[in-house]
């Protein structure tokens, strides 16, 4: 059997993409006149659209190099075979990172305080709980902890891409393998520690719950980090069975599938659970300072985007995906993939929005365009390093592992 | 449950096993089962076995867990004593979760463990039949079932020629019972262990 080793962008793949950025831009374009060079409020709904969009895809695709680094660290040999998808996604991280890092700077030094309410000094000094956060809601360590956090998914994703290529023209032998792996165990545990302390903990709270800089919660990045994790989960299995369908990926089959899919689900399941964890927790101690957060989402203008949220990302996955039978179909795969890509948006949506407009809820084509955009970006990028480099990893000392999988 | 015939073959690799148990089965026996000291992928395919319903029973189980816990918390919060709980409704569904979490939880694992027993043939005091010792250490024992027209010296024969190390014919009772293995056995000392 001759494998197909290299990808070759379809022309058509290179249309969409393309397409797609060019919406992207041309939202971009429209918005800027409709609403970035208009009053205060309308600045605050074309910063907002841009600061939910690129910070979502940013730690979607960020996921997927956390996906290989978890499962080196857990000596998971399954994964080898596509592996090469889950590094080109992942590639992505410097471009989007680029965007979402001049766009971070564009509000702290240039928007003033329509969004991050804590730049006003004024404020801060006259009101207790926000001068209480100084040390952490400040320019300084924002712009430093965006630069180190961005910086360091760059470079870390980097080594571990660049390990992975390094193998790919001399089988290594059962002792230089041994050396690999530890290597390869070595760097992804640098990467799941820097991971865990700006996923896990920091940078969403900077990022996205400093917009309410009055309520927080300690749950809120483990919940960003199950929603980004889910849909980094979903475009791996699209990017995969997309693959497969052009004739690629030969040793992947629908066992890998089926475990892609086991993620999606099981994923689905721990951000529900802390979902709901935040949720009744504020509900049932019932202090107006930290319910003041669901006024909006639960009983507000926000309540059909915040059921509609429930039902795409958890019934429908716990209804959908339970069955074995629907995890090992192209077709449900990928209609949940994207269902779920969709789901955990409208999860940032209303993270981003429900705050800033309480009132309203001010959807419209300006933040599908953007998000088209970011797609566009990410197929573009991942179809240029998934064709510059060998689809198969057939070096790596698990690729044997991979190719028996078996669920 | 009854006492019938069986041949049992027993192989000790893997790489013969797997041919052995298609020519078994293009050959038209039947297998009784396969006993092996470690979990094999692949045999239960390889045996033709269908996929396990435990699954299904566990959503079941699971499923009145959860209806359970709702009408009961119901039924007592809202209508047979309804207490006031600083100020919260007294259908407050968001507290309710967890117990409801709980208990399908609960349901499902007790019910699925028990389940998983009884098809295994496996309870407290329960015997089963064991074919061959080895089977809990080094061998992959395969017990082919006889009926009144099988030559059982063609199938110990056929066993051989497929690669078993070492073959016997037994009779030996298919089910589990109540009981102990040394007074219950005695009934069929006249197995005959032919080594053949």
């Amino acid at each position: 059997m001759t494998l197909k080793e290299h990808f070759e962008i379809p022309s058509r793949y290179k249309q969409w993409s393309m397409g797609l950025m060019a919406v992207g831009a041309l939202s971009l374009i429209v918005g800027f006149f409709m609403y970035g060079n208009g009053d205060e409020e309308a600045q605050k709904r074309f910063w907002a659209t841009l600061l939910q969009n690129s910070v979502y895809f940013l730690l979607v695709v960020n996921a997927a190099m956390f996906f290989l680094c978890a499962s080196t660290l857990a000596m998971g040999g399954w994964q080898i075979s596509f592996r090469r998808v889950t590094e080109a996604i992942s590639a992505c991280v410097p471009l989007i990172g680029a965007i979402s890092f001049v766009i971070l700077m564009v509000l702290i030094f240039g928007q003033k305080h329509s969004i991050y309410e804590w730049l006003d000094k004024d404020l801060v000094a006259k009101d207790p709980v926000l001068s209480g956060k100084k040390g952490f809601l400040n320019p300084t360590f924002f712009t430093v902890w965006t630069i180190l956090t961005i910086g360091l998914w760059i470079w870390l994703g980097a080594k571990m891409r660049n390990m992975s290529r390094e193998i790919d023209n001399a089988k290594p032998t059962v002792e230089e393998g041994k050396k690999y792996i530890f290597k390869n165990t070595v760097w992804a545990s640098l990467f799941i520690v820097w991971f865990a302390l700006t996923v896990a903990s920091t940078t969403p709270w900077l990022w996205l719950m400093s917009i309410n800089p009055h309520w927080f919660s300690t749950m809120y990045s483990w919940y960003t980090f199950g929603s980004t994790f889910v849909a980094g989960m979903a475009l791996i299995t699209l990017f995969v069975i997309y693959m497969k369908n052009q004739g690629y990926l030969e040793y992947t089959n629908i066992e890998h599938l089926h475990d892609l899919g086991k993620f999606q689900f099981a994923f689905s399941i721990f951000w529900t659970y802390l979902w709901f964890s935040q949720f009744m927790l504020i509900w049932y101690a019932n202090i107006s300072e930290e319910t003041i957060y669901f006024r909006s989402r639960f009983e507000g203008a926000y309540t059909g985007i915040f059921y509609l949220n429930l039902i795409i990302n958890f019934l429908a996955p716990i209804l959908i995906y339970m069955k074995r039978s629907s995890k090992r179909n192209y077709a449900t795969l990928v209609f949940m993939s994207v269902a779920l890509l969709f789901g955990h948006w409208l999860d940032f949506y209303q993270m981003v929005f429900a705050s800033l407009f309480p009132n309203h809820v001010p959807m419209n084509l300006f933040d599908f365009g953007i998000a088209a955009g970011f797609v566009g970006l990410i197929i573009w990028r991942t179809g240029i390093v998934m064709s510059k480099y060998p689809l198969l990893a057939k070096n790596h000392p698990f690729f044997k592992e991979s190719i028996i999988h078996h669920t | 449950m009854a006492i019938k015939k069986f041949v049992v073959g027993c192989f000790d690799d893997e790489a013969v096993l797997f041919p052995a148990v298609k020519k078994v089965r293009s050959a038209g026996y039947k297998i009784h089962d396969i006993y092996t000291p470690m979990p094999i992928h692949g045999l239960d395919k390889a045996m033709g076995l269908r996929d396990t319903s435990l699954h299904t029973a566990g959503f079941i189980y699971g499923i009145t867990g959860t209806t359970t816990a709702l009408s009961g918390i119901g039924y007592v919060f809202t209508y047979d004593w309804p207490i006031n709980f600083g100020g919260k409704p007294h259908f407050s569904l968001p507290a309710w979760i967890p117990i409801t979490f709980e208990l399908t939880v609960l349901f499902s694992a007790v019910g699925m463990v028990l389940t998983f027993c009884y098809l295994c043939q496996m309870a407290p005091f329960v015997k089963k039949h064991h074919f061959h010792p080895r089977a809990t250490d080094d061998l992959f024992v395969m017990v082919i079932e006889c009926t009144s027209k099988t030559n059982d010296a063609e199938v110990v024969g056929f066993l051989k020629s497929i690669g078993a190390i070492e073959t016997k014919i037994e009779n030996a009772e298919t089910g589990w019972w109540l009981g102990r293995y040394d007074k219950d056995t005695q009934p069929f000392e006249q197995n005959e262990t032919a080594l053949a």
